[in-house]
C-alpha cells in the first residue's frame, strides 16, 4: 500500500514540465473545445499534430499515455460501437434487426477518435504537473473569482490536504478491513444489501479516525500560524515566462488551423 | 494446534515497476502452546508474515500449513482458520465500530454463527479475561472508554472467537508504563489459563526478555535468527547492525564480560541481574 | 543569536469543560531561555494539556502563561506566540500538510508571509539541521515515523522559533525513530540554543534534559535533574512511571548495601561503577 502514487505525475524537467501550470490548465481546456468544434477527420490534424508534439517535447514515455486509455477502453469501445448502430444510412452489413451502416461507422470512429484525443491531451497535463502546481495554478485562475465569493485559497488547500492524505487513509483502510476480516468479517460475498451492510464494520472506524485526523491536523495547521489565504506568501511564485507565451502562439496556430478546417 | 510455515515468500505488486520482495523464504514451526517474541526493525517483514498465519495474505510462494492442512488447500474454510488464529493488529482500539462494548465484542462470536446464548455467554468470558467488569462496561460506548480500556475491548473481541493461537502486533504501542505493564501481565495470565499459544510482536526487548519463551528475529524480509532469547541476545553487535537492541540488563553484563569480569551474561530481567552480581560481589567479601 | 523567549506559568488552572475535574492544578512554573525541559508522567496526567498552554492552543481557565512576555490570553499577541514557540504533537501523520517535504516545510513561513527567496534559504537550513535534505521532494507518506517527525520539526524550525515544545513525539515510533527524534531534539537544544519541551513517557529520553519534571492530576509533583529525578525509583513508580533498567538495578543492589551511587542513567556509567567493585 505505501507504493501508491498520487496521480500520475511523472517527474521531469522537460519544456512541458517547466510551463506555468496555468497554461498548461488553459491549453488544456482550450484544446477540449477545440476538440468540440471540429466537424470532420481531416479537422483532428490539428490537435493531434499538437498533442504529438506535446508528448515529444514532454519525453513522455507513449506506453504511460496508452495506460492512462486503458480503463477507458470499454467507455471507447462503446461510443463506437452504439454510434455504428445508431445512425441511418448507407447499409454495410445487417446483423438481425440492426444495421451498420457506413455513416455510423464513420461516426462512431469520429467519437472514438475525439475521445481518444481527449484523453490522451489531458494526460499530457496530470503526467507533467505536480499535484501541488496543479492546485496551485486552479487557485491563481480561480483567485480573480474571489470577489464574487468563490473560495479560490480554500479550494486549494482542500484539495492539497485531500491529495495528502489519500495514501493515509488508504493504508488505513486496508488495515481496518483486515483488522474485521481477522474478526470473521466477510466484505465480498452476499447481495448488495447485505454486502452495504457489511461495510458498517470497515466505515464507522474510517470516519472516526478521518475526524481525528482532520481534529489534530487543524491544530497543527493554527500551531503553525496558518489563518487563511490572507497575507499568505508562497515558496514557488507562478511566473509565466517567454516560453509560456510562446506555447500559447503555437497553440493559436493549431486552432486556426482546425477552425479553418470546418469550412473545408 | 501447530503453525508450519514454508518457505514462504510474499512479493507485492508482483510484475509493476513497484514490486517488493516483504518476506523470502520463511520457516518457522511454531507449537502447541509456545510462547513466541518477533521482533525487527519497522519494514523488515514482521506485519507481513503474521497476516499469513491467518490467512489474510496469500503467499507469493511457499506454504503455511495448519494442523497438517495447507491453510489455501481447497478442504480448508480461511474463516475456520481466522477463528482459530486470532490476530490482534497494532492500535487494535481503532477497529471499534458498534454502538456498545458488548456488541463489538460480539461482533467475531456473531460472525462465525453462533447462537445468541453462546455469543453473550462469550462476550462476558472474553471482557472478564482482559480485567474488565462486564456489568460496568457492556452498555457503555467503546468510544468514552479510556484508551487503555478501548484496547482491552479490542482484544476481547478476538478473544471471544476462542483461538488457539493469539497473535499481537505490538499489544503496547502508545501505552504508558502503568498501562504497559498491566497489558503484559494480562497476556501472560491469558496464556496459561486459556492455554493459548502466543506470538508477540513487540520493539521492546526488555518486555519480550520478561516474558516469551522463544525469539524469532526477522531482518530485511529473512528470518535470520530463531530460538532461545537468552541465546539470541548475547549477539549483541548483530542485533545492533539490524536496528535493533537488547534489554539494558543484558548489555550491562556483557559489557562487564567484556572488561573482564566474570560474570555470567546469560541475563535477561533485573532480578537476574541482581543475584548475578550480588553472587559475585558478595564472593569477593564486599557487601 | 539571543534567545529570548522565556515561559513562565503563573497560578495555572485549566478545565476542559465546567463540570470536568482539574487537568491542571495550580501550575508555577519558568522555563528559562536555552533550557532543556522534560515533563514526564503518566496518561491523563496533564502533560500534554500543559504543553498546548505554552502556545496559546488552549488558554487557562484560571492564571496566566506568558511567552517572552506576552500573555496568551491577548488574542492580538497569539500568532507572534505561536511563531516564538513552536509545537510538534504526537501523530506524524496527522501534522504533515503537503504532498512533498519542502512544501510542508514551507507552510509556517507562507503563513507568516515571508518572501520566497527567504523560506528558501530557510528550509534548506531547517532541512540540514535536521538531516533530511536528500529527502526535500519526497513525498511525505513515503518516509519512516521518525523521519516524518523530522519533517514536522523541520516545519517548526523554518518558523525561527526561540522554543520547540513537543507533545509525545515519539510515542508512535520504533526505537531507531525514538532515537532519531531524540538526537535532533538534543541537537537543536546544544548547537542551535533553543529552548525545549519535551513531554514524554518514556523514562530513557529524559536523561538528557537539564530539568525534568513529573506530573500526576495536573499537579507538578517532582522536580530537579535526571539524576536526581531517576534516582527515587520508588517514589516514580508509584506514579505509575519506570526507570532505565540500569537505575533500578542500581537502586535494588544498594538497597543490598552494594555501594553503588543511585543515580546511574546509564549503562556505560553502571559498568563502570560495577568494575571498580568486581
Amino acid at each position: 500500500m505505501r507504493e501508491i502514487t498520487i496521480g500520475q505525475y511523472i517527474p521531469g524537467n522537460s519544456i512541458v514540465h517547466r510551463l506555468d501550470p496555468r497554461t498548461k490548465i488553459i491549453l488544456t481546456l482550450a484544446y477540449m473545445i477545440l476538440l468540440f468544434a471540429l466537424n470532420n477527420f481531416y479537422g483532428y490534424i490539428f490537435p493531434a499534430a499538437f498533442l504529438i508534439l506535446a508528448t515529444l517535447l514532454s519525453r513522455i514515455p507513449v506506453r504511460y499515455l496508452v495506460k492512462g486509455l486503458k480503463p477507458l477502453v470499454l467507455i471507447i469501445a462503446l461510443t463506437f460501437v452504439l454510434n455504428s448502430f445508431m445512425v441511418k444510412g448507407r447499409v454495410i452489413y445487417e446483423l438481425g434487426p440492426l444495421d451498420i451502416t457506413y455513416e455510423g461507422l464513420s461516426q462512431g470512429a469520429f467519437m472514438a477518435i475525439r475521445l481518444i484525443l481527449l484523453i490522451t491531451g489531458t494526460s499530457i497535463l496530470t503526467l507533467t504537473t505536480s499535484p501541488i502546481a496543479l492546485t496551485d495554478g486552479i487557485e491563481r485562475l480561480l483567485s480573480p473569482f474571489r470577489k464574487i465569493g468563490v473560495p479560490a485559497h480554500e479550494l486549494a488547500m482542500m484539495m492539497t490536504i485531500a491529495l495528502r492524505f489519500i495514501p493515509t487513509l488508504l493504508e488505513e483502510t486496508d488495515k481496518i478491513m483486515k483488522a474485521q476480516m481477522a474478526r470473521g468479517a466477510d466484505f465480498e460475498s452476499g447481495n448488495l444489501i447485505n454486502r452495504a451492510k457489511n461495510m458498517v464494520p470497515l466505515l464507522v472506524p474510517l470516519f472516526i479516525s478521518a475526524f481525528r485526523r482532520a481534529d489534530d491536523l487543524a491544530m497543527a495547521m493554527e500551531a503553525r500560524c496558518y489563518r487563511g489565504g490572507e497575507n499568505r506568501t508562497r515558496l514557488k511564485e507562478l511566473k509565466m515566462t517567454s516560453l509560456d507565451i510562446a506555447t500559447y502562439a503555437v497553440f493559436v496556430l493549431f486552432a486556426i488551423g482546425g477552425i479553418a478546417s470546418r469550412f473545408m | 494446534m501447530s503453525i508450519d510455515v514454508r518457505k514462504l515468500t510474499h512479493i507485492y505488486m508482483p510484475n509493476t515497476p513497484f514490486e517488493s520482495v516483504a518476506i523470502k523464504d520463511i520457516d518457522w514451526t511454531i507449537n502447541d502452546g509456545e510462547f513466541w517474541g518477533l521482533i525487527g526493525h519497522t519494514g523488515s517483514g514482521k506485519s507481513t508474515l503474521i497476516q499469513h498465519l491467518n490467512g489474510l495474505l496469500k503467499p507469493t510462494s511457499g506454504e503455511i500449513i495448519i494442523d497438517g492442512k495447507n491453510i489455501h488447500g481447497k478442504d480448508v474454510s480461511l474463516k475456520s482458520i481466522r477463528q482459530k488464529v486470532g490476530l490482534v493488529f497494532q492500535y487494535p482500539e481503532h477497529q471499534l465500530f458498534e454502538e456498545t462494548v458488548a456488541q463489538d465484542v460480539a461482533f467475531g462470536p456473531k460472525n462465525m454463527g453462533l447462537a445468541e446464548e453462546e455469543v453473550s455467554k462469550r462476550v462476558k468470558e472474553a471482557l472478564e479475561l482482559v480485567g474488565l467488569s462486564y456489568e460496568e462496561v457492556k452498555d457503555k460506548s467503546p468510544f468514552e472508554l479510556s484508551g487503555g480500556q478501548m484496547r482491552r475491548v479490542a482484544i476481547a473481541g478476538v478473544l471471544a472467537m476462542k483461538p488457539e493461537v493469539l497473535v499481537l502486533d505490538e499489544p503496547t504501542a502508545g501505552l504508558d508504563p502503568r498501562g504497559r505493564d498491566e497489558i503484559l501481565q494480562e497476556i501472560v495470565d491469558l496464556k496459561q489459563k486459556q492455554n493459548l499459544t502466543v506470538i508477540l510482536v513487540s520493539h521492546s526487548m526488555e518486555d519480550i526478555a520478561k516474558i516469551v519463551d522463544k525469539l524469532a528475529v526477522m531482518y530485511k524480509g529473512r528470518m535470520v535468527c530463531q530460538g532461545n532469547p537468552r541465546e539470541i541476545f548475547q549477539d549483541y553487535e548483530s542485533l545492533v547492525e539490524m536496528g535493533l537492541g537488547i534489554p539494558q540488563v543484558t548489555e550491562l553484563m556483557i559489557k562487564l564480560k567484556g572488561r573482564g569480569k566474570d560474570v555470567s551474561s546469560d541475563i535477561l530481567t533485573v532480578e537476574e541481574a541482581r543475584e548475578e552480581i550480588l553472587k559475585k560481589i558478595r564472593g569477593k567479601g564486599l557487601a | 543569536m539571543k534567545i529570548t523567549a522565556e515561559i513562565t506559568a503563573k497560578n495555572v488552572y485549566y478545565q476542559y469543560s465546567a463540570d470536568s475535574s482539574l487537568a491542571l492544578n495550580n501550575i508555577n512554573l519558568t522555563i528559562k531561555p536555552g533550557e532543556f525541559v522534560a515533563i514526564i508522567g503518566p496518561n491523563g496526567s496533564g502533560k500534554s494539556t500543559l504543553a498546548k498552554l505554552f502556545n496559546g492552543i488552549f488558554v487557562p481557565t484560571k492564571g496566566d502563561v506568558f511567552v517572552d512576555g506576552l500573555n496568551t490570553k491577548d488574542k492580538d499577541k497569539i500568532w507572534e506566540i505561536r511563531r516564538k514557540a513552536g509545537m510538534v504533537f504526537q501523530n506524524p501523520d496527522n501534522q504533515i500538510v503537503a504532498t512533498v517535504v519542502e512544501e510542508d516545510v514551507a507552510f509556517g513561513p507562507e503563513n507568516l508571509g515571508i518572501a520566497p527567496e527567504e523560506i528558501r534559504r530557510r528550509i534548506d537550513e531547517a532541512l540540514r539541521t535536521v538531516e533530511l535534505t536528500e529527502f526535500a521532494n519526497k513525498a511525505p507518506h513515503l518516509l519512516s515515523g521518525g523521519q516524518k517527525q523530522r519533517v514536522a520539526i523541520a516545519g517548526i524550525l523554518a518558523m525561527k522559533p526561540d522554543c520547540i515544545i513537543l507533545d509525545e513525539p515519539t510515542a508512535m515510533l520504533d526505537p531507531v525513530g525514538r532515537k532519531e527524534v531524540i538526537s535532533t531534539v538534543t541537537k537543536l537544544n546544544r548547537q542551535e540554543g533553543k529552548t525545549v519541551i519535551l513531554i514524554t513517557h518514556f523514562m530513557q529520553e529524559a536523561v538528557c534534559a537539564d530539568r525534568v519534571l513529573v506530573m500526576e492530576k495536573g499537579r507538578i509533583v517532582m522536580e530537579g535533574k535526571p539524576n536526581e529525578i531517576f534516582s527515587q525509583v520508588e517514589k516514580l513508580k508509584q506514579y505509575g512511571l519506570d526507570v532505565p533498567q540500569v537505575t533500578e538495578l542500581a537502586y535494588l543492589l544498594a538497597k543490598d548495601n552494594v555501594p553503588l551511587p543511585r543515580d546511574i542513567l546509564t549503562v556505560e556509567e553502571m559498568v563502570d561503577c560495577l568494575c571498580q567493585l568486581m
